[in-house]
């Protein structure tokens, strides 16, 4: 039963986010008869300092977090892998460069500069999207590239290359398969610190901007109120750990079931 | 070893550069005005063109770089707007309340990390590992954004122990530590974990065990002693989403070090200073780096031997 828990957390999330146009929620009703109320029957969840309702914002949340981790993940796995992908099997000059550009730019802490694009930009999802995707591509182009270096001398891959086929369609139909577990796996964990990524920048108030919902500006309009409606704080928070917490178990399953070596990751 | 320290500061010192690069360009060539940002959209043209004048944005962006590196050789990191004080002089102010609390951050990851992923190892398969990896999974995925409210709450607000924020009494520090410390502990345990279990393997414990020596000598001084060795690489790396991090519990805590300052340049549209801050936390970065290489080669001959033999 407790295997399913983290796809049944997902699931969750991912129908709030897909759904949460039709159902019939009122994020940004104000009930000011409830401003700061806890659970009750009627809002579970209880209410928001605006008298929102906590639970119909939550699913807000889910929606922008959702929407955001997806964007980012396949922009920086396309770029990343087309990157690191192309500088390992030219080679070269090409190779010597990017390496370079994929050293300086893990020598920036990322949510550092994502903070600081993010700052300068302006708030808004897209905003937030290409900040993270900015600084999201080097790591999958760091592991693209090696592992492309570890199978392009492979004989099925000689043989397209004496047969004359293209280089890119040697990368796209002759490597991109074989490199494809580890990426996976990676773009999984990726998921998971883009949620929390975003959740950070909307709790800097560099993310989407009211009345939209983020779990991470609801925490922090929630800790002006903490000591008279800690419901505010607490239930964004256990979402988000449930969704990045149910991610990072499956990671780790799909790592497993892959077999991919595991190897210390930063993010 | 000589070799080895040059080849490996000349490396430093070209990433050093281009972190410089990479920072000035992406903070100039991101969509966004800096001037329509300060003055607004109803600003008249006039003064536009003055300030984009005085900030030197009327050149060509690889001119304005030029400036910034020679700039910077001199050790001029330009001037705040905010403040209209020299960034360098400011981030200096800053510095030690950072650094303060990063090591002690990481002084209580390690008194947590080691004995949780040293029990792990031993116990491996065993409840205790489920328990202390489980406890690291959760430790993973809650964010400093949350975990700094939920401690404020519980420390602070319901028990009166600690201070909410500031840096005024000794035992603020404690709050944003362990909010970035846990955080870090969870890595650090997995690491702890996986090193000892990898170390324990090897022919040289089973000698130390053979020559019938205590379970403890032989975890203790064989088997965490070259355990340490990945653990303090990982330390290394990780140090850089402590210091990433250290942005946003800085200002969770009001802890008055430059993860405050930058978000509040941010907040005030002080792009000078957004570009001192990001830069000067990426450069102590790279030279943690560094000395994290230094102390592995020292530790472990086989790595500066290895590159003189190459």
């Amino acid at each position: 039963m407790i295997r399913y828990f983290p796809l049944a957390i997902l699931i969750v999330w991912a129908f709030l986010a897909l759904f949460s146009g039709i159902l019939p929620l009122e994020p940004n009703t104000l009930n000011l008869s409830k401003i700061l109320h806890s659970g009750e029957t009627a809002a579970w969840l209880g209410y928001d300092d605006l008298g929102r309702p906590i639970w119909d914002r939550l699913a807000m949340g889910a929606r922008t977090s959702f929407v955001v981790a997806l964007w980012v993940v396949v922009i920086s796995v396309s770029i990343g892998t087309f990157i690191g992908a192309a500088s390992a099997y030219f080679g070269g000059w090409l190779d010597l460069v990017i390496v370079r550009i994929i050293d300086v730019f893990l020598a920036v802490p990322g949510l550092l500069l994502a903070i600081a694009l993010a700052g300068i930009m302006g708030p808004g999802i897209e905003n937030v999207v290409i900040a993270l995707s900015l600084v999201g591509w080097v790591g999958y182009a760091r592991l693209a590239r090696a592992q492309v270096m570890s199978v392009k001398h492979r004989d099925h891959v000689i043989a397209a290359i004496s047969l004359g086929t293209r280089p890119f369609t040697i990368i796209r139909r002759h490597l991109l398969p074989l490199i494809s577990a580890p990426l996976i796996v990676e773009a999984t964990f990726g998921v998971a610190g883009v949620v929390i990524a975003e959740a950070g920048l909307s709790f800097l108030g560099l993310g989407v901007q009211p009345p939209e919902a983020s779990w991470g500006s609801m925490i922090r309009d929630g800790t002006r109120y903490m000591l008279v409606a800690p419901h505010m704080v607490i239930a964004p928070g256990v979402a988000m750990m449930l969704v990045v917490l149910s991610v990072n178990l499956l990671g780790d399953r799909l790592r497993d079931k892959l077999d991919v070596k595991s190897r210390p990751r930063d993010h | 070893m000589l070799n080895y320290l040059v080849s490996r500061t000349a490396s430093a010192a070209i990433v050093v550069l281009g972190v410089i690069c990479l920072v000035f360009m992406l903070i100039h060539l991101v969509p966004g005005d800096p001037v329509e940002m300060m003055l607004g959209e109803s600003a008249r043209p006039a003064d536009r063109e003055a300030l984009a004048r005085a900030l030197g944005l009327d050149q060509p962006v690889l001119t304005q770089l030029g400036h910034y590196l020679s700039g910077l050789m001199q050790g001029n990191m330009g001037e705040s707007l905010q403040y209209r004080r020299p960034i360098a002089e400011i981030v200096l102010e800053r510095m030690p309340a950072t650094v303060e609390l990063a090591i002690i951050s990481l002084v209580v990851a390690v008194i947590i990390a080691i004995p949780l992923g040293a029990v792990a190892a031993l116990n491996q398969g065993k409840a205790w590992d489920y328990g202390a990896m489980g406890f690291s999974m959760v430790g993973v995925s809650i964010p400093n954004f949350w975990m700094g409210p939920i401690l404020i709450l519980i420390f602070s607000l319901w028990l009166g122990w600690l201070p909410v924020s500031g840096r005024e009494q000794a035992s603020s520090v404690v709050l944003p530590a362990l909010t970035m410390g846990t955080a870090l502990a969870s890595i650090l345990a997995r690491m702890v974990r996986s090193a000892l279990l990898e170390v324990l393997s090897e022919d040289y414990i089973r000698t130390a065990r053979a020559k019938g020596l205590s379970e403890r000598a032989v975890v203790q001084h064989h088997g965490l002693r070259n355990a340490s060795l990945p653990v303090i690489t990982i330390l290394g790396l990780q140090l850089g989403t402590l210091l990433g991090g250290a942005v946003i519990t800085e200002t969770i805590f009001s802890w008055p070090g430059i993860g405050q300052l930058t978000i509040e340049a941010i907040q005030r549209r002080d792009y000078p200073m957004v570009q001192g801050c990001v830069l000067i936390i990426s450069l102590s970065y790279v030279l943690v780096n560094v000395l994290t290489d230094f102390v592995y080669a020292w530790v472990d001959p086989r790595i500066r031997l290895g590159d003189e033999g190459a």
